[in-house]
């Protein structure tokens, strides 16, 4: 029996149409857009004014406090304006726009492929490396790592899990690095369990990349305390909390953080970027990005640079379909739909998915049946229809009864519903309210 | 092309689930029973079905247009065929036509319609008509024709059923024994007296493996009433065989199937939780057995899941799923 998450779950059609497509190197764009808040926390701050000359690797803005991080240059050129740019969520946001000129990086950075497995840096030095790379968590959150590296002194880690889960369908990035890049992603492994002071880690990954377990646990092998998990397909496994439930067989409870269990979570990508940073002096300035939808010609998986326009990637794909409905920034279950395909690349660009227009319309909208399918799916154990009635009736007190915050958005209720309700939608409105009830009440 | 992106929030897709999938797979799920009906019951209940079914989609389609005033018509979502089917099933092949319209039209209007149709009703529609029937035409609604009277209708011998052979040994009636009940085998092919579409277990059975599959409902609600039936009925039968019936042939009687399997499964008027569907299974067959063994009638299946019905609002309440993270494991 395969490992999986306890509670709830859905299967949706996979669709990694750009599975096994090797990443290619997509062209660095004319004009660099790279946005200040890319991650969870304060938006950075800019430390380049307007007609400076920067290279490849270039710190442009530094973390501006705890929860912050810091964001390099990904191309060589001159800074023509720090203005706003509609972002992913479709506000326009603040972000340093960049005229590229040849492809000049920093010195210090070592651009060769030779493997580099030793590190004699202490757990400090690597967070502090960590940080100034500007690393984030690359599964989609981008939370700053250095923060989840150093654990409130109440908690003590006790093991590192890896999310290799990739149990979005369409993307493919993840399992894609993994197949190239299976050594640095180990080294990268090593130096996180450095950082976090455990001696064992386990990388979870899903049963349907038969491939890329096969080769990781051939590599892990040769790397001490590292265990690959081949987990059951389930979404949402690359949930912190379900990936956690899944491999070590403990549950965060409820508004407690995920370390309280002794699980420190880092996404296979941000392992591969931790190498990067710690081995070879890089920045997170690229990253891997799957470019896929049905109605595309050419489905694939890019090495990009952040800041490269969105539109041009969906170019090198064979361009943007006639009867395109939806661009989605990141998966189908949880990605956002773009405004426009000027929207930049940032740090946690996973995907860009094209859906036509067919697929991109909802269902009609009737009332519940209370067929109780989306209490059996949702994996925290709520009743989505009792809270999506509670929203429409402005319960909100009632609903924060409910555990409305321990919902993660995972859309497996609203995916599930025979009468198409837009559960996802009132529990992000019943979130939105009980939060601001809460920070009400604790500000008294 | 830009600003005709579509914009809304995620989940993007959808696994393609609908109303009319799940309630079309019930009425597959009932065509080997209906199958059945027509083998044992000829004519009468084809008459009865079709007339129960026509006068169910045309209440649902009338009072959705000239008193709810709804602009789509909600006869194709396949319920109101179910409501007509079930309670067409729960009736004797012998019933005038006007009374199954009647019924029709409570189970309908006023069971449904009234409170809003599909999705807000509190009693399962098919089994409200139903029983409105029997109290208001106790008569008609208690005389089953004899089986393999294929072209009668309502001329049709009338004969007793198992359950009222069973209530006649238990009541100490004059000429009732248990000796007169079907064997088992009998009992769960369909080879005897009732209700046109309760008569065949198997067919029913099967219907059950068809719904698993297709998940459109879960084992909870007929596992739970199939063994406290079992379990109760196995006891007073342990306690005194000479007037209870064993619990075999307690399963294979009367509605109990057709009621386990497709009644107290109804969406609508049942538990949202596992846990919820395995308290109410377990009242709806402790009630189902009082009802028989203790109760004025001979049949009690449709009486208990009414009232579990009406506490289904209670369940709901106090039977939340399982939280995550709620009861922290212990490695």
């Amino acid at each position: 029996m395969l490992k999986t998450f306890s509670i709830g779950g859905i299967h949706p059609h996979e669709n990694k149409l750009s599975a096994h497509q090797p990443i290619l190197t997509a062209a660095i764009p004319e004009k660099a857009v790279i946005l200040l808040g890319q991650h969870i926390g304060a938006p950075a701050k800019p430390v380049v004014v307007k007609g400076d000359v920067v290279k490849v690797g270039t710190k442009i803005a530094e973390a501006n406090g705890f929860v912050s991080a810091a964001i390099h240059s990904s191309v060589s050129g001159k800074v023509t304006k720090i203005d706003a740019i509609v972002d992913a969520s479709g506000y326009a946001k603040p972000a340093i726009f960049i005229d590229v000129e040849g492809d000049e990086w920093e010195e210090t950075i070592n651009r060769t492929t030779a493997l580099v497995s030793d590190c004699n840096l202490t757990a400090e030095e690597i967070v502090k490396k960590i940080a100034e790379a500007g690393i984030v968590g690359l599964g989609g959150a981008c939370f700053p790592t250095q923060v989840k590296l150093c654990p409130p002194p109440a908690f003590k880690a006790e093991c590192l899990v890896i999310n290799a889960v990739e149990c979005e369908p369409y993307l493919t990035a993840d399992h894609q690095l993994m197949l190239e890049h299976a050594e640095e992603i180990m080294v990268g492994v090593c130096i996180l369990m450095k950082a976090v002071k455990v001696n064992k880690a386990f990388i979870g990954i899903e049963n349907n990349k038969q491939d890329a377990i096969q080769l990781m646990t051939k590599v892990a092998s040769r790397y001490a305390g590292i265990n690959v998990v081949p987990l059951k397909v389930k979404y949402p496994q690359g949930g912190e909390k379900q990936l956690i439930d899944a491999i070590i067989s403990r549950q965060v409870g409820s508004g407690a953080l995920p370390i309280s269990t002794g699980a420190v979570v880092q996404n296979v990508g941000t392992a591969f970027a931790v190498y990067e940073a710690v081995q070879k002096n890089k920045p997170l300035l690229e990253r891997v990005i799957t470019v896929t939808g049905k109605s595309l010609a050419k489905p694939s998986n890019f090495l990009a640079r952040i800041g490269t326009p969105m539109k041009q990637l969906i170019e090198a794909c064979g361009g943007l379909p006639e009867d395109t409905g939806k661009i989605i920034g990141g998966g189908p279950m949880m990605g956002k739909a773009l405004v426009n395909t000027d929207v930049p690349t940032v740090k946690g660009s996973s995907g860009i998915l094209i859906m036509t227009n067919k697929e991109s319309k909802r269902g009609e909208v009737r009332n519940c049946i209370r067929c109780s399918k989306c209490v059996s799916v949702c994996p925290m154990g709520l009743e989505p229809y009792l809270l999506g009635a509670l929203a429409e009736n402005v319960d909100f007190e009632r609903m924060e009864k409910e555990k409305i915050m321990d919902c993660i958005e995972c859309g497996s209720c609203q995916f599930t519903c025979p009468t198409n309700r837009p559960l996802l939608d009132y529990c992000r409105l019943g979130k939105s309210k009980v939060g601001t009830m809460i920070r009400a009440r604790q500000a008294k | 092309m830009e600003n005709k992106l579509i914009i809304s929030l995620s989940p993007h897709i959808h696994n393609g689930d609908s109303v009319e999938k799940n309630m079309y797979g019930v009425l597959i799920a009932l065509v080997p029973a209906f199958i059945v009906s027509l083998i044992y019951f000829g004519l009468g209940a084809l008459v009865v079905t079709v007339t129960s079914v026509i006068a169910c989609l045309f209440f649902e389609w009338a009072i959705g247009k000239y008193i709810m005033r709804r602009e789509n018509s909600t006869i194709y979502d396949g319920s109101a065929a179910i409501t007509g089917v079930l309670l067409s099933f729960n009736l004797p092949s012998n019933l005038p036509v006007w009374i199954i319209i009647l019924g029709a039209l409570f189970a309908i209007g006023v069971s449904k319609m009234s409170f809003g149709g599909l999705g807000n009703n509190p009693f399962n529609p098919a089994l409200a008509g139903r029983v409105f029937l029997l109290l208001s035409f106790p008569v008609q609604m208690t005389t089953w024709p004899k089986i393999g009277q294929l072209t009668s209708y309502i001329d049709a011998e009338t004969a007793a059923t198992p359950l009222s052979i069973m209530k006649g040994v238990i009541k100490g009636a004059p000429g009732y024994s248990l000796d007169q009940l079907p064997d088992a085998f009998n009992l769960f092919i369909g080879n005897n007296g009732g209700c046109l579409g309760e008569v065949s277990a198997a067919a029913l059975l099967i219907g059950l493996i068809y719904m698993l599959m297709k998940r459109i409902i879960t084992w909870h609600i007929p596992g739970s009433i199939l063994i406290t039936v079992t379990v109760f009925s196995g006891i007073m039968y342990l306690v005194n065989p000479q007037i209870y019936v064993s619990p075999v042939t307690q399963l294979l009687s009367g509605g109990l199937m057709l009621g386990a399997i497709f009644m107290a499964t109804d969406y609508v008027t049942s538990p949202m939780t596992n846990k919820g569907m395995l308290i109410y299974g377990t009242c709806i067959g402790l009630l189902t057995v009082i009802i028989r063994l203790f109760g004025a009638y001979p049949e009690g299946m449709s009486f208990a899941i009414l009232i579990m019905n009406a506490f289904t609002p209670l369940i709901n309440t106090y039977c939340k799923p399982k939280r995550f993270g709620e009861v922290a494991k212990k490695k």
